[in-house]
């Protein structure tokens, strides 16, 4: 309860926490409020934004409600950027622990591999990823997750380097813990506060990607994405510069209120740790 | 009969580039239910000896018997089921726990990776292990830093009882505690040596603390043996130059023996 508290004192967080609010409910409530599919043809194709009532945001060049193409959009954008920030987390809290525990040569040739994902530039290795596996949800996220989990692993590994060395460590070994229960068990948990640390970057940088993959024609077909919105308003782009503005709009207040709120989660457990 | 028989055990690190030697050439023996103690000034190889002694740390060269076989031979699964028998207590009781970890956990582990008693038998072996080093059996669902160092510190001894060791490695285990508590762990691993035939590696820098508890000393200075003999014999008359500035550095042992 404290650390809420804490957390809603500066009015950064609180913006971004309200934006995320938003964003959530939005996803959740998009099949209620749209029920069917958001990609069949509603109305006369480009119509204005406040026109018609029961469309308040318009039509694109086909004639698809963009209302519920936004609401349909968030969907998609959380649960990329979620999944694919889970997911990459996870991968390189697993391979940080296990490089910075074992040490040696399993060190030596995890830490190469991460490396040689960190040189290629994320979107790079997620666009060849995709292009090769073809595009589809799952497909997106473990193609964003290749590119994000380096991050994590260095700062899993740097923090395990120094917890292997505690007193409590060598007590487990002294019982007779198998090295791997020690490493997952007794050292990665303690390893986590940095690493989740890390996760408002990742996520914030995972909608991103997923939205140019879309952008780019590399999203899943069967899903509104935000990305694939502003592509297609591209084309009509002088007569009807709404459709890729108002979802626009959403990419960058969704990756705002992310970062925000990563923020005051960081900035309050900073508080805490500073008064204990 | 020895429990534990270390012959020529050296270790050596670098420092600035040099290498030097943290233990060289030590050897000493543990018989059952004997309290053998290290002392020697700070940074003289106690812990280091304490650390190879427990496999935490591997010799450069030497011997390691323990219970009459050759402790460096073992490794992987043999070596974890053989360090039931040879057990540590740490000098700071809150970094030798996880921090997340809760008492009952603490004490669950050890039953569970010997396999001691079964998932449904445990609580009820945590409870008396609990009550065999002075605590109430109510303390094992508190968080480790929730406790006091004193019964953190017996937390850690009824860790190191549960496997039914042969020997326990004390390393400073009560230099980090205030007198009277002090007194009453001592006598607590006093009274489980008695009922129990556990032997005693007993680290520290306390000479008043070793007469006390000690059957026989070895002395250290700079990772060699500098002495060793029946604890209060040596103590009373040290031979060594090392011997001799540790008890004189001792003034609560000087004045006690004045009368
Ligand atoms: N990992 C290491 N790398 C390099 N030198 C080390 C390492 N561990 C210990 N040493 C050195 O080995 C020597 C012996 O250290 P050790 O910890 O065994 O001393 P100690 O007798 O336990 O001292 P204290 O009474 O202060 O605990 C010291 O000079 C120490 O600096
Ligand atoms: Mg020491």
């Amino acid at each position: 309860m404290k650390r809420l508290h804490r957390f809603f004192q500066t009015p950064e967080a609180i913006a971004g926490a309200l934006i995320l609010a938003l964003l959530v409910i939005m996803a959740l409530a998009a099949p209620l409020l749209f029920p069917g599919d958001p990609q069949a043809i509603a109305g006369p194709a480009l119509l204005s934004p406040f026109q018609h009532w029961s469309l308040p945001l318009g039509t694109d060049r086909l004639g698809r409600d963009v209302l519920a193409e936004l609401f349909h959009g968030a969907r998609t954008s959380l649960a990329v950027g979620l999944t694919a920030a889970a997911a990459a987390l996870l991968v390189g809290a697993v391979v940080g622990t296990m490089a910075g525990f074992a040490g040696g040569l399993i060190d030596e040739v995890l830490m190469r591999i991460t490396d040689a994902f960190q040189t290629v530039p994320s979107f790079l290795l997620a666009l060849a990823f995709v292009s090769i596996v073809g595009p589809s949800l799952g497909v997106v996220i473990a193609a964003i997750a290749l590119g994000a989990w380096t991050g994590p692993a260095r700062v899993a590994r740097a923090e395990v380097l120094s917890i292997r060395e505690r007193d409590y460590v060598a007590g487990a070994r002294v019982i007779g813990m198998h090295p791997l229960e020690i490493a997952f068990r007794e050292v990665l948990p303690n390893a986590l506060p940095p690493v989740l640390a890390l996760s408002s970057v990742i996520v914030a940088a995972a909608i991103l990607t997923e939205a140019a993959l879309s952008f780019l024609g590399l999203g899943d077909p069967n899903r509104v994405t935000w990305g694939g919105m502003i592509a297609e308003g591209r084309t009509v782009l002088r007569t009807a510069p709404f459709l890729s503005i108002v979802p626009g709009i959403a990419l960058v207040l969704t990756v705002l209120g992310v970062y925000l709120a990563g923020e005051g989660v960081v900035e309050s457990t900073a508080v805490r740790r500073s008064l204990s | 009969m020895t429990v534990l028989a270390v012959s020529n055990l050296s270790k050596r690190y670098r420092r600035g580039g040099k290498p030097f030697a943290a233990v060289d050439d030590v050897s000493f023996e543990i018989g059952p239910a004997e309290t053998l103690a290290l002392a020697g000034p700070s940074g003289s190889g106690k812990s280091t000896i304490a650390r190879l002694a427990l496999r935490l740390l591997e010799p450069d060269a030497g011997r390691i018997q323990f219970e009459g076989a050759d402790f460096l031979a073992l490794s992987g699964a043999a070596l974890r089921a053989r360090r039931a028998r040879l057990q540590m207590v740490f000098q700071d009781p809150l970094a030798a726990f996880n921090p997340r970890s809760i008492v009952a956990r603490v004490l669950d582990d050890p039953l569970r990776i010997h396999g001691i008693a079964s998932r449904s038998e445990r609580p009820r072996r945590i409870a008396a292990l609990l009550e065999r080093v002075g605590l109430d059996a109510g303390l094992a669902a508190r968080a480790i830093h929730e406790i006091s160092g004193g019964q953190r510190q017996r937390v850690a001894i009824a860790r190191a009882i549960a496997t039914r060791p042969s020997l326990i490695v004390l390393d400073e285990a009560v230099s980090a505690l205030d007198v009277s508590v002090r007194g009453q762990i001592l006598e607590l691993l006093l009274d489980l040596q008695r009922q129990e035939r556990i032997a005693y590696l007993f680290i520290s820098h306390d000479l008043g603390v070793i007469r006390a508890v000690a059957h026989r000393i070895v002395i250290l200075d700079a990772g060699r043996v500098a002495e060793s003999g029946d604890a209060r014999t040596v103590i009373a008359s040290p031979q060594s130059a090392i011997g001799k500035a540790l008890v004189a550095a001792t003034p609560r042992l000087n004045r006690i023996k004045t009368p």
